[in-house]
């Protein structure tokens, strides 16, 4: 039944906003566990230090990484659609949304050759 | 989703576009040059520009968040519009107060 | 080509099933006609709309193969892949038997959208001047053609998830009225789409667009509406 509906949807478009939609959601899960992380400074540097060195660990440098997808692929999504919203509109709207990906997985890999 | 709701979450989207490029350049900076605790408090400690900085940036996405989630709570979920975003609500303050305190903690000396 | 296909349609209500059909394959062959062969030689009580049947009209519009398309303009030999067809209702729409939609609440939306033309004219005073090449009209041009086929607000995730919104149909409509200078109603219709389940609802999925076959534009349409109400209500015109 599931598969039956998902056939049309399986559009770049419409993946771009699945994509958007789900990283944002991801994002806003994260950010309270990372206002809290950073709260960790009220109890001095000392406690700050061991939560960065705890994060050293590799699961969670991968797990940086993803967050760095995310964060880069909502960002990239949301100014197409600001353009789309704003500005006249352009054909090559495909080619926009697979370009927010790849450079979105390419920031994620750089990252991810720098921290390892 | 309303015209008034509409123009909150695209403003607070614009406003925070630039600021994400630069905490995304400030990631890569920190990751590369291996900063302590030291390190970072030492930068951000007594500043004015990390404070104004951070604190907008904790305020625009506490309620550009908020927004979305109430979308997504509505139209995922079987919550009406009006539950939706009481849950959204509480979800922003929740974001709101954690940021502060966040800002505060790495920006008082 | 299979000299039989196998044609699973959607018979009853909304708690019906697919049934199974084997039908004739034939050359320049449309799903219309193959409906149209499972209802006169197969089962009579098979229930489906159709008019023109030369792509003019959208009575026909189905899913077909998990999209929705007129099936008088969808030929069978592009889309029955493995000689295999599934049709059914459109989506989003109560099924009222087989594949036979609802659709009273698509033209309910049109009118709660207020895309309906407000005049402003009576027909003792002059005809409108209207010139074809303004901005304005040029958009309303593009957009003007919709022939309430259904198959944008099928298509539709968002109509799909969120009961009040309006869908592209008739905010495309709205939008072709608010770019018309007779109309004199478009206060209460950008009052009408600024709320729940009004243009800002859309996400640009842009399914819509994709699928028209009229090749309209609602993602562009609806684009531009929350451009108008967007303004409308930062110079106080309308409100929240």
């Amino acid at each position: 039944m599931i598969a039956r509906h998902l056939k049309h949807r399986g559009s770049a478009l419409w993946l771009a906003a699945i994509v958007h939609r789900l990283s944002g959601l991801a994002l806003a899960i994260f950010l309270p566990l990372h206002f809290l992380a950073l709260g960790l400074a009220i109890e001095g540097e000392a406690r700050l230090e061991d939560f960065l060195r705890w994060t050293d660990r590799p699961l969670v440098k991968f797990a940086e990484v993803a967050l760095v997808f995310l964060f880069t692929v909502h960002l990239l999504g949301g100014l197409r659609i600001l353009v789309i919203e704003n500005l006249d509109w352009r054909e090559g709207q495909k080619q926009l949304a697979a370009l927010a990906a790849a450079v979105s997985a390419i920031v994620a890999f750089v990252f991810l050759v720098r921290v390892f | 989703m309303n015209v008034r709701l509409y123009i909150w979450q695209r403003a607070t989207a614009a406003i925070m576009a630039p600021l994400v490029l630069v905490h995304i350049a400030l990631i890569f900076y920190a990751t590369r040059q291996g900063l302590s605790a030291a390190d970072v408090l030492s930068r951000t400690r007594g500043s004015i520009a990390w404070a104004a900085f951070y604190g907008m940036f904790v305020a625009a996405v506490s309620i550009h968040a908020a927004i979305g989630v109430r979308n997504v709570l509505h139209e995922w979920t079987p919550l009406t519009e009006r539950r939706a975003g009481f849950c959204a609500i509480a979800f922003g303050l929740l974001l709101a107060a954690l940021g502060a305190r966040a800002v505060a903690a790495v920006v008082l000396p | 080509m299979h000299s039989e296909l196998s044609v699973s349609l959607w018979r009853g209500g909304e708690d019906g099933r697919y049934e199974t059909y084997s039908v004739p394959q034939r050359e320049n062959q449309t799903v219309l006609d193959v409906v149209t062969f499972v209802q006169r030689h197969v089962d009579p009580t098979l229930s489906y709309r159709f008019a023109c049947r030369v792509g003019v009209c959208g009575s026909c519009a189905m899913t077909v193969n998990g999209k929705p398309r007129w099936t008088c303009r969808t030929h069978v030999a592009k889309v029955a892949h493995g000689g295999r067809l599934e049709i059914g209702p459109l989506e989003n729409l109560p099924v009222i038997k087989d594949l036979a939609t609802d659709m009273r609440v698509f033209f309910e939306k049109w009118q709660e959208a207020k895309g309906v033309f407000a005049p402003t004219k009576t027909r003792h005073d002059a005809i409108a001047q209207i010139r074809p090449d303004t901005p304005a009209r040029i958009a309303a041009d593009a957009a003007i053609e919709c022939i309430n086929c259904g198959i944008c607000y099928s298509a539709c995730d968002t109509v799909r998830w969120n009961d009040d919104y309006f869908g592209p149909a008739a905010l495309t409509r709205a939008w072709t009225l608010v770019n018309d200078e007779r109309d004199g109603g478009n206060t209460a219709r950008l009052q009408a789409i600024a709320g729940s389940g009004g243009c800002h609802a859309c996400h640009s999925h842009q399914s819509c667009q994709q699928l028209c076959p009229q090749s309209l534009n609602p993602t562009a349409a609806i684009a531009g509406l929350k451009r108008r109400t967007v303004a409308a209500y930062l110079n106080g015109e309308i409100t929240a």
